[in-house]
Parts: structure tokens; C-alpha cells; sequence
């Protein structure tokens, strides 16, 4: 049974009734019409009939959970056929679940899903009407106690702008939401536009691709359409591409599932990560970094000689490691066993860079 | 319903770019005019190219916050958000004249009216104006002082001149201000060199920019002789070659821009009338000089 005291309240009989008057209700098994002699009302295991409107009232307040169900998806949800919709549906498994079982379980605890990084939990209130919470999945087993409360979606916005070492953060999906914080008590519509501003467009690229419509634009014709200072990215090889989403797109640096290719029938062979929802197209700060990257491939490469014992030559490859996987602020001060420690590098500067920064004293080819 | 989309540059490296667009949007989200309103980026997220798929409207007021026509408007808003209909004569503009032109989005299925940018709107001379005003602290400052609009120039853009010159001329045509004077930081007369444009001990100075940022808090007050290092920060007023420069920042923070906005989408055709005088109240503005 559903944890609510009152069942069903008077204003959402009335919705119901007034939906009757426009037609059948046929909803998640309930159905409710009205025929010559009275009111029809049925649910799983239950069919009544020639009800007058007092009877129907007792008969849907016994069986208040498929009314409340009916009523939250109908008047408070509404928006048939929105992304907003199905993913309210898609939280509470609405299509494969009996109003039963899912009451159950969002009185019980709650029904969880991840999304990003972001833990949403769907919850029965009163009167069938859903709470959701918002939190951050390594907070999934925190007492909601030790976290901060963040009273409405915009909190959240201004939180997700900066990591926990408060720097900006560019990319809305890169994994790094700063976690303590749950927005306890949502509305469907305040989720709704708490995940639009951590992930913006994610739910309606989600849904497109559920309902087979999700609109892919591949690296060729994304880097052909852009114009000004990124007119240049066109030029980047396809295998520099390989290396771009590499660097990016990776589920390490983007939540995102990468869907775009180099072009239709021209796989990248890059992951595409595992991500929840879809990434559509490249990113603009992919097509900015590609800008840079094009000028750095225009140039041609020279050989070098450098004298690097062994163990200077990993030291390097160490660093280059450690600055790629956003390491090297976990590297131990005093840990001169990691190449890319700080007096390790400073040891190695020392050492092999001449007054002007030159690596064994060999200038830079123009 | 119908929705409002308010469409800005963004940054990838600096958070403040984005600011103004969400307080604006605020501001707007409490009015209740719109079912809805968000914000999309041209470096940020939701991207132009995701932006109108996540409104329900079918209706959707489109505004750039933009400080003129040219490039971005003209040019890579529309592409990005397939407009493909889209071509610069529909607003039938002669460079600071965009109203909006109606415009379908075929990816979304969506009726777009896309607006000019708020830069140019008539308004915006007011919204200047009322930067001076909280600058300077004096609701009625106009007497004994000069005003400097600085813009970028003409790099890249040659309206972008235009719309400094069409606010700074408005201005001087409401007699307020001894002086009123159009800078910019690319081209003559450089705003480098502002004391040598007044006669006016006082000098307020109003960068006619969407957001603060490198240009409005590094390179202009140093230009200026503000102070030798931005990271210093600088008096209000400032003392430079006996002349008092009074820096207002970027005039897009003001909070009476979001009745720009309004006023654009409202002249589209948006029902909005009731919120705009909420959205005055709350922001303390005037009403628009009008067309
Ligand atoms: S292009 Fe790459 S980095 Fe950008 S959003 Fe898509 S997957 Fe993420």
C-alpha cells in the first residue's frame, strides 16, 4: 500500500471526474468512462459499474493509487510526448512497472538512477505526487544530514560551475561536480531544470535517441560548417581526429557517450564511452581545441638529439602522463619516486635546461 | 506557450562571461512572462546548436545578447540554430535597426522569432545612462560631467562601431551630460587617450560590453591609467591627468538589461506586458525611450 494518509484528495477526484466527462480515462491499467447508466471503473483485479458519482468517489479512494497515478501523470505532469515526460517515466520504470509495485518502491526507500554524476531519487509524497532528490552519486550513502541542503535548481547551477579546487569548469560534463550538497525536495519540474542546468540538453538528446531521432552531426560536416577563426579546423587529419576525441571525449574527461563519427560510415576508433546520454556533435571546446591543434599539425617536424640517461627519458614520459591524467596534484611532495614530483622536475630543469628553457641546451626549430 | 531563449557568447575560460545571462534570465523566470526561458551559449552549454530543443513552447522567442549586428547575429546564431530560412536582409536593417524576423526551426518543428540584439535596442542608452547613475551614486548625474561609451572597435565588425556611435549620439541629444563622447580600444579616438576628449573634470565611463571580463577589467582601466596593475584594482573615482574617471564596467550587468530583453522579445510579437512592469519594479528601471 502506498505510505499515504490521505488517499486521494478532493480536487484530484474532481480532475478525474471532469477527464471523464471528455472521454475514457485509460491509464497505466486504470480505466474509468462513463456509460448511459453510470460510471465504469476499473483496475487490475477490480471491474465496477453503474456507479453513480458517490459511489465512484468510495471506489476510487479505496483505490487511490491508480487515480493519484492517473492524476500525477496527467495534470501535474502532462506534456505528452516530451522528453521531460518520458524521462519522468523512464525514472520510475512507468512502462515495464504496475502502479503497485512502483508505489512500493518509491515509498520504500525510493527509486534511484544515476545520471552523470548526479544520483536522482524518485519518492512517493502525499497524494500520489512524486519528490525528487537530487544528489551526487559518490553521496549516494551519505546521511543527508552531513550534506548541504541546496533549497532550489539554481544552487545547484552556481555549484556546478566551479570543481572542488574551485576552478572553472567548461565543460558541463566533464566528471568532476563537486559532491556534499542534495536538493532535497523537488518538483518534477525543478528536477527537470536542475539537470538542465548541470547537463544541459541532455534529457532531450536522451530521449531522441530513444525514440530514434537523435540528429548526429559527424566531425566532417561540423568542421566544414564553422566559419571566423575556426574556418581552419577542416584541415586537421583524420587521425589528429582520433587523437582530439582521445583527449576529450573519453568517459575520464566527458560523461558524454560520443556518438559522432568522422564522418557517416567513418569510425573513429577512440571508445565511445559509456555514458548515459548521447553527445551529438562535437563540443565547442572540442572545435576550439581542434583550432589549436590544426595550427600545431601544420607544422613540420624536426630531429632532435637529446643526451637523456634512461631514467630521464621515462621522467619525461612520467610528467607528460601525469599532467595528461590531471595527476599531478596527488603527487606526493616529498614521493621523489614519482617522475613528475615537483623537486624531480626541478632537479631535472636543473640539470638539462640552459638559461633560455632549452632542453639539453638544443634550441627550438622555428 | 511560448519561450524565451536568450542567446550569449560565453566563455571557456572565464565565469564570469556567463553571469549576466543568468541573472537576466532570473530576473525574467520571476516575471512570469515566458512558460519558459533559458539561456544558450555559444562557448557554453546548452550549445546554439542544442538550445531550442529543450523548450516545450512551439513559440520561442529568440534574443541575442549581443552588443551589435554583425557576425555572431548575423551570421553564426542563425547557422547554429538552423534557421535555414535565414538570411541577414530579413531584418532589413541598416546596422543598429534589427527588429526581429519570424523564422522556422525544422530540426525542433519550432516558430522562431529572432530578434536583433540588445545592444542596439533604443533602450540600452538608457541602460547606460543608468550605469553612470550607479557608478557615480547620483541618480540625476548629467551636469559638470562627460560620458565615454567604449566599444571594441572595428575589429572584425564594423557595426559594432556603429551601435557606440548610435547610443553615444542618442545621449548627447538628451542634453544630460556636458559631454558625451564614443571611444573604442582598436581605433581612433582610443579610449587610451580619454582625457584628451574632455574638458569635463568628471568623466564617467561605460564600456558598452555584455560581461566583464579581460577587456573590461584588465585591458581598459590599465589603458586608461586607472592603475598599472589590474590585479591592484583602482579607485572610483580615479584621478588621471586632473581629470576624475569615474569606470562603470560592463554595462551588461546592469540588472535593467533584463528589460532590454523584454522589450525585444515583446516587440517580436511576445506577450509580456504584464511581466515588463514587474521586471521594472524589480529592477528599478524606466520605461523604454521607445521607438
Ligand atoms: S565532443 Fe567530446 S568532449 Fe565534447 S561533449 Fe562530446 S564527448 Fe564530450
Amino acid at each position: 500500500m502506498a505510505a499515504t494518509d490521505a488517499d486521494l484528495a478532493p480536487d484530484q477526484f474532481e480532475d478525474l471526474v471532469d477527464a471523464v466527462t471528455g472521454g475514457p480515462v485509460e491509464f497505466d491499467g486504470l480505466v474509468v468512462q462513463y456509460e448511459d447508466d453510470g460510471y465504469v471503473f476499473e483496475v487490475p483485479d477490480l471491474h465496477r459499474e453503474h456507479l453513480s458519482v458517490e459511489e465512484l468517489e468510495r471506489v476510487a479512494a479505496a483505490n487511490a493509487e491508480w487515480v493519484t497515478n492517473w492524476h500525477f501523470w496527467n495534470v501535474v505532469v502532462g506534456g505528452e510526448g516530451t522528453a521531460r515526460r518520458a524521462f519522468l517515466r523512464w525514472l520510475e520504470a512507468a512502462d515495464e512497472h504496475s502502479v503497485r509495485a512502483r508505489y512500493g518502491a518509491m515509498a520504500d526507500g525510493g527509486i534511484h538512477h544515476e545520471w552523470g554524476e548526479l544520483l536522482v531519487t524518485v519518492e512517493l509524497g502525499e497524494v500520489g505526487y512524486r519528490r525528487y532528490e537530487l544528489r551526487h552519486v559518490d553521496d549516494s550513502d551519505a546521511d543527508p544530514a552531513e550534506l548541504t541542503a541546496d533549497a532550489e535548481p539554481r544552487d545547484l547551477r552556481d555549484r556546478s560551475k566551479y570543481d572542488d579546487r574551485g576552478r572553472y569548469r567548461p565543460l558541463k560534463t566533464a566528471p568532476s561536480l563537486v559532491d556534499g550538497w542534495v536538493l532535497p525536495d523537488l518538483t518534477s519540474g525543478e528536477l527537470k531544470e536542475a539537470l538542465g542546468f548541470v547537463y544541459p540538453a541532455t534529457v532531450e538528446n536522451w530521449h531522441r535517441e530513444h525514440e530514434g531521432t537523435l540528429d548526429v552531426t559527424h566531425w566532417r560536416e561540423t568542421a566544414e560548417r564553422q566559419t571566423g577563426i575556426y574556418d581552419v579546423v577542416d584541415e586537421l587529419p583524420r587521425e589528429a581526429v582520433e587523437w582530439v576525441t582521445e583527449a576529450a571525449c573519453v568517459d575520464s574527461q566527458c560523461l558524454k557517450r560520443r556518438e559522432w563519427q568522422y564522418d557517416e560510415g567513418d569510425h573513429l576508433d577512440t571508445p565511445a564511452g559509456d555514458g548515459a546520454f548521447p553527445c551529438r556533435e562535437p563540443c565547442s571546446l572540442v572545435v576550439a581545441a581542434a583550432r589549436k591543434w590544426t595550427k600545431l599539425e601544420e607544422e613540420d617536424e624536426h630531429t632532435y638529439e637529446f643526451d637523456l640517461t634512461p631514467s630521464e627519458k621515462a621522467q619525461l614520459e612520467e610528467i607528460i602522463d601525469a599532467v595528461a591524467d590531471g595527476r599531478t596534484d596527488e603527487i606526493r611532495e616529498a614521493d621523489v619516486y614519482e617522475g613528475a614530483n615537483r623537486y624531480r622536475a626541478r632537479y631535472l630543469r636543473a640539470k638539462r635546461f640552459d638559461e633560455d628553457g632549452n632542453l639539453c641546451g638544443v634550441p627550438t626549430e622555428e | 506557450m511560448q519561450a524565451l531563449v536568450i542567446v550569449a557568447h560565453g566563455s571557456h575560460l572565464n565565469p564570469e562571461s556567463s553571469a549576466p545571462t543568468y541573472a537576466h534570465a532570473d530576473t525574467i523566470r520571476e516575471s512570469g512572462a515566458f512558460d519558459e526561458v533559458r539561456e544558450a551559449f555559444w562557448k557554453e552549454e546548452p550549445s546554439f546548436r542544442d538550445a531550442l530543443r529543450t523548450v516545450e513552447s512551439e513559440e520561442v522567442f529568440v534574443v541575442p545578447l549581443f552588443i551589435s549586428e554583425g557576425y555572431f547575429t548575423e551570421e553564426v546564431i542563425p547557422r547554429e540554430l538552423r534557421l535555414d530560412d535565414w538570411e541577414a536582409g530579413l531584418w532589413d536593417s541598416d546596422g543598429t535597426s534589427a527588429s526581429q524576423a519570424t523564422l522556422h526551426a525544422d530540426d525542433v518543428d519550432k516558430t522562431i522569432h529572432y530578434c536583433g540584439p540588445v545592444g542596439t535596442h533604443d533602450a540600452m542608452s538608457d541602460v547606460i545612462v543608468k550605469r553612470a547613475e550607479t557608478v557615480t551614486g547620483d541618480p540625476d548625474v548629467g551636469e559638470g560631467f562627460g560620458l565615454a561609451v567604449v566599444g571594441h572597435g572595428t575589429e572584425r565588425n564594423e557595426n559594432s562601431a556603429k551601435a557606440i556611435e548610435y547610443h553615444a549620439d542618442r545621449i548627447r541629444s538628451m542634453g544630460r551630460f556636458d559631454e558625451v563622447q564614443a571611444l573604442y580600444m582598436d581605433e581612433e579616438p582610443e579610449v587610451d587617450d580619454v582625457t584628451d576628449y574632455f574638458e569635463s573634470e568628471d568623466v564617467v565611463v561605460v564600456p558598452l560590453f555584455v560581461a566583464d571580463g579581460y577587456h573590461t577589467q584588465e585591458d581598459i582601466p590599465e589603458d586608461m591609467g586607472l592603475t598599472d596593475d589590474y590585479r591592484e584594482g583602482w579607485e572610483t573615482p580615479a584621478e588621471v591627468d586632473g581629470h576624475r574617471i569615474w569606470y562603470a564596467g560592463a554595462v551588461g550587468t546592469e540588472e535593467f538589461m533584463a528589460d532590454v530583453i523584454l522589450e525585444r522579445a515583446a516587440e517580436a510579437g511576445a506577450d509580456v506586458s504584464a511581466a515588463l512592469e514587474r521586471v521594472r519594479e524589480a529592477t528599478g528601471g524606466v520605461p523604454a525611450s521607445g521607438d
